[in-house]
């Protein structure tokens, strides 16, 4: 990974001049751990206040002194799904010929059977990346995994294939914070990619323009930026890109490799040059900055122009991007260092999404996880079910993950985190394990044992931590329900003042 | 409807404060907007608004596993039903007819669906069906849900409260998109904001249905109305009275009504009247004898909401367990009880609304993901198949029977060939009883069928 023109870009100042060292409190680190992963507990923030931003952030997105976490051998089967066998084929063909209506049916149960089996797999394998969100210690390397499967969104419940979501998900691992044109080239060579924008039977004079069309309009240069003969003849330039089982097959026979012009090029063009073209536009670097600033820092508005400093802010990373040759980590140590990043625009302007939400919870409070069962249907009933994306644009995020039944979830989900209690009718599902305070609290305690019996203090200190901001209106509330109980800040009082914490609207923002 | 709350005097304090309407759109929730408009006190059958077609419901009853279609509405006049199902038939003697010579008559089981069809409340649209048809559960239920045939994309009732603004507008909690309803007229609605409120859909059950997940709605969707709610109260009681505090307050001072934070602080209150509202309105005793099984609560609970005047246009319930591939018996056993749960629960959701005279102003559609195969298998039951009837209940309908019998003796592999499809309903649903553009939602032209009057 290249950071070698850090040191030239800081000469030169900017909006995204580096924050001082001064300026890097509390506020700050607490505001770093929650973008650049899932939040921090206390002690964590109060580590990255005496690493400095410098440190702070080299450690969270060059990954250097954090071990991988290798994925083990055999972890997902590899053969529910695939092509059937020869015998298989030649079953299915005698019983459609002799009209077999026995022989068929059994063949229909065996393939419904498969299927079943493989919808168990993919359950698995939310529960495995949701696990890893919870426990990694990278937690970027997890949040721009999540960032490409929203960018380069594709859904189980179209492909239907598990182990294909699994190298897909491997796929944006292993790239997370690395470049994002190789990342383009290995996209239109993606099983799961290819069956979901039905680029497999894309073959030359039938080509389906779907993943082109894609390509340019979501993954990397957005609308305007191109014209339909482009998608044309990119279309053309991607026939014969498909997979056999879960390994990509270019087949030349199936290929056009006749003249195009694409975006003003002209050769005879395969998907690598097709990628190649699309890279070169400054258009592209323009427009994955703004998804990456939208994801990492705060939403832009849909028309129209955002403000200057922001204007000026995008400009600057996508200058950089290019420079650095689509290394995503410059770019987000950049902006992870600059003086924007902690300007009053960005800090507590974002909505959690749900994945930040629980897996943040858990993060920072340290709660148990409980049921990943019971968080999974929960993310996806706010509107986020990871390895199901809505659609090949993703997620749309920030107010769309709001309405009244998802913030009556947002709220309950953190009951249960907290408590392990489920509503009514779902006592079963119902958690004994209890909420342990100390690791939240441990920095209000270490150097004075008495703070605790301070609410208003206890009260400010869990705010500050929680919300980042402690408004009058909450204290006063707070201090009501301490009193009214006895005025004992125990366990359970601090179990109950985050309950009440948590379902306040700020705890959404981050 | 009772306004002696705490919200009732938030909306009181500003009306009685003499602040205009506009300045109390901004601050006060969608729910209670429309109180404010007096729906909850209109008279029954009359639509909320003067010279505003908007109070007609829609209720989607949606069959889950595939419902045996041959075995629902039965084609006892033809002799390959009787060959090809030799375990599971229904003898023609107990077959309910529902018009002299026609052939097909009603399972036994559905009796009180043949009280509806003779008091001109029920249409049996046949032979409802999709090109290709496509025999995963979940796959088919998806073409269903997204009326398209790739199963992907938008629900069509989501899509319906996206181009018809009765959804949540991007994020602008219970208020349309900026752009105005088409059929809003802000002179007649008494806002001077222009805008009208629309209620998202509800759902009862375990997920939101993706029929009613639009890009920007979403549906409120519960179990049971107890999980519409926080259930932070369940864990101590003296958690209330501070949550009460810090969540029903609306947008702080020195908050900007339009920034992220008072955007979430508005539908934070918005969550808590819905939910008083909604809990509120399930609390009232039906006003006729359902069934006692979930579906009947199920229904009961939409009654009830639809009486209390929430202002919801689109319901969504289900039923499960008609995936009977084994044992699923005949006049009698599992398909038989199944086909009594949701007929004899229809015929008391009519009951209960007639009661209250909403029956005219709701209409329910009943469908399943796919129907059959026409001949039944090894272990007395029936495999996926594809082509089966749909059900239309309400005053509104027109009775009896809505195209052909699908024919036994011209199969695609087995399978039933479909005559008309869904998307046609659907286009009819929304045309005719919703007063929406159906070609912008389906983003097709369906032929409409005469299912009404």
């Amino acid at each position: 990974m290249s950071t070698t023109e850090t040191p030239a870009t800081q000469a030169r100042a900017g909006v995204l001049s580096p924050i001082s060292r001064e300026s890097f409190g509390y506020t700050q680190a607490r505001h770093l751990l929650w973008r650049a992963g899932f939040g921090g507990t206390p002690d964590q923030i109060q580590l990255l206040v005496e690493w400095g931003p410098e440190r702070s952030v080299e450690h969270l997105v060059e990954l250097t002194d954090t071990p991988r976490q290798p994925v083990e051998e055999g972890r997902f089967s590899r053969s529910i799904i695939g092509s059937p066998d020869a015998e298989t084929r030649a079953r299915y063909r005698r019983a459609r010929q002799t009209n077999d209506e026995e022989a068929l049916a059994r063949l229909r149960l065996e393939r419904q059977r498969r299927q079943a089996q493989d919808r168990k797999q993919i359950r698995e394998m939310q529960w495995w990346w949701l696990t890893r969100l919870i426990e990694t210690p990278r937690p970027l390397e997890e949040k721009m995994t999540l960032f490409w499967h929203g960018h380069f969104a594709t859904s189980y419940r179209t492909i239907e294939d598990s182990y294909h979501m699994f190298v897909q998900n491997q796929l944006y691992r292993s790239n997370a914070l690395g470049n994002y044109g190789v990342l383009m080239h290995q996209i239109i060579r993606d099983p799961a990619m290819i069956a979901y924008l039905d680029n497999n039977d894309s073959r030359k004079g039938k080509p389906n323009e779907n993943l082109a069309r894609e390509i340019m309009e979501l993954f990397s240069l957005g609308v305007g930026n191109y014209t339909e003969n482009d998608i044309k003849e990119g279309a053309r330039a991607l026939t014969g890109y498909t997979f056999e089982d879960d390994r990509f097959v270019f087949k030349q026979q199936n290929h056009d490799g006749g003249a195009k012009r694409i975006l003003g090029r002209g050769g005879n063009m395969d998907g690598d040059d097709f990628v190649d073209t699309i890279l070169a536009q400054q258009a592209c670097s323009n427009y994955m900055c703004q998804k990456l600033y939208r994801f990492f820092a705060a939403d832009l508005p849909d028309s129209g122009k955002p403000d200057r400093e922001t204007a000026t802010v995008l400009r600057e990373m996508a200058s950089l991007f290019r420079r650095a040759n689509y290394e995503v980590a410059p770019v987000l140590t950049k902006l992870f260092l600059s003086e924007h990043f902690y300007s009053d625009r960005v800090v507590n302007q974002r909505i959690k999404s749900p994945v930040e939400l629980i897996v943040g919870a858990i993060r920072s409070l340290h709660t148990p996880a409980r049921d990943l069962s019971v968080l999974l249907d929960a993310m996806s009933l706010m509107g986020q079910n990871i390895l199901f994306p809505p659609s090949v644009a993703g997620w749309d995020g920030e107010r769309s993950w709001i309405n009244t039944s998802t913030m009556f979830v947002r709220q309950n989900i953190m009951t249960y985190l907290l408590t392990g209690k489920t509503p009514r009718g779902y006592d079963a599902l119902a958690d004994e394990q209890r909420f342990d305070a100390d690791p939240v609290l441990n920095q209000l305690t270490q150097g004075d044992p008495s703070a605790l019996k301070d609410s208003g203090r206890v009260i400010d200190y869990l705010l500050r931590f929680t919300l980042g901001q402690a408004p009058t209106h909450a204290r006063d509330a707070l201090l009501g329900f301490v009193e009214t109980n006895g005025g004992e800040t125990n366990d359970d009082m601090i179990t109950g003042l985050l309950l009440l914490i948590t379902a306040m609207p700020e705890y959404q923002l981050t | 409807m009772d306004l002696h709350n705490a919200q009732a005097f938030t909306r009181r304090h500003f009306l009685g404060t003499g602040l205009t309407l506009a300045s109390a759109s901004m601050a006060l929730p969608a729910f209670l907007q429309r109180s404010a408009f007096g729906l909850p006190m209109a008279a029954p059958g009359m639509s909320s608004i003067p010279g505003v077609d908007e109070d007609k419901i829609l209720v989607v009853l949606q069959l889950g596993g595939g419902n045996d279609g041959l075995n629902t509405v039965i084609p006892y006049g033809d002799d390959n039903y009787y060959r090809r199902r030799t375990g599971i038939n229904i003898p023609s003697n107990r077959v309910l007819e529902l018009s002299q010579n026609s052939g097909v008559g009603l399972h036994p089981s559905l009796a009180a669906f043949k009280e509806l069809h003779d008091e001109g409340m029920l249409s049996i649209i046949q032979g409802i069906g999709y090109p290709n048809p496509n025999r995963s559960h979940f796959k088919s239920m998806d073409i269903w849900h997204t009326a398209d045939t790739s199963g992907t994309g938008q629900g069509w009732l989501g899509k319906y409260f996206d181009a018809e603004c009765c959804g949540y507008g991007k994020g602008e909690s219970g208020s349309p998109d900026g752009t105005q309803s088409q059929r809003a007229p802000s002179a007649s609605s008494g806002s001077t904001t222009g805008e009208m409120q629309g209620q998202p859909g509800i759902a009862i059950g375990r997920e939101a249905p993706l029929a009613m997940q639009g890009r920007k709605a979403m549906p409120i969707s519960f179990e049971t109305p107890d999980l519409f709610r926080w259930t932070g109260v369940e864990v101590h009681e003296s958690l209330e009275k501070p949550y009460t505090t810090i969540t029903k307050h609306g947008v702080r001072d020195g908050v900007d009504t339009d920034s992220t934070a008072g955007f979430l602080m508005r539908t934070t209150l918005d969550a808590q009247v819905s939910s008083d509202l909604i809990r509120k309105a399930v609390r009232q005793q039906p006003l006729a004898q359902y069934p006692g099984n979930a579906l009947g609560r199920d229904m009961a609970m939409v009654a009830s909401m639809i009486r209390a005047g929430l202002g919801t246009r689109v319901y969504y319930v289900s039923l499960g367990g008609f995936d009977t591939h084994a044992g699923q018996g005949n006049q009698n056993g599992r398909h038989a009880n199944l086909l009594q749960t949701f007929a004899t629960t229809i015929r008391a959701f009519y009951q209960d609304l007639s009661a209250s005279e909403n029956d005219a102003r709701v209409l329910t559609m009943v469908f399943s993901e796919f129907g059959r195969r026409v001949s039944q298998n090894a272990s007395g039951g029936t495999d996926h198949g594809t082509a089966a009837p749909m059900f239309l209940v309400g005053p509104m309908v027109k009775p009896g029977l809505i195209g052909d019998h699908p024919s036994l003796s011209d199969l695609d592999n087995g399978d039933l060939k479909y005559k008309i499809d869904f998307r046609s309903v659907y286009a009819s649903i929304l045309e005719d009883w919703l007063s929406a553009d159906s070609k912008t939602i389906l983003e097709r032209s369906y032929r409409k069928l005469p299912v009404f009057g």
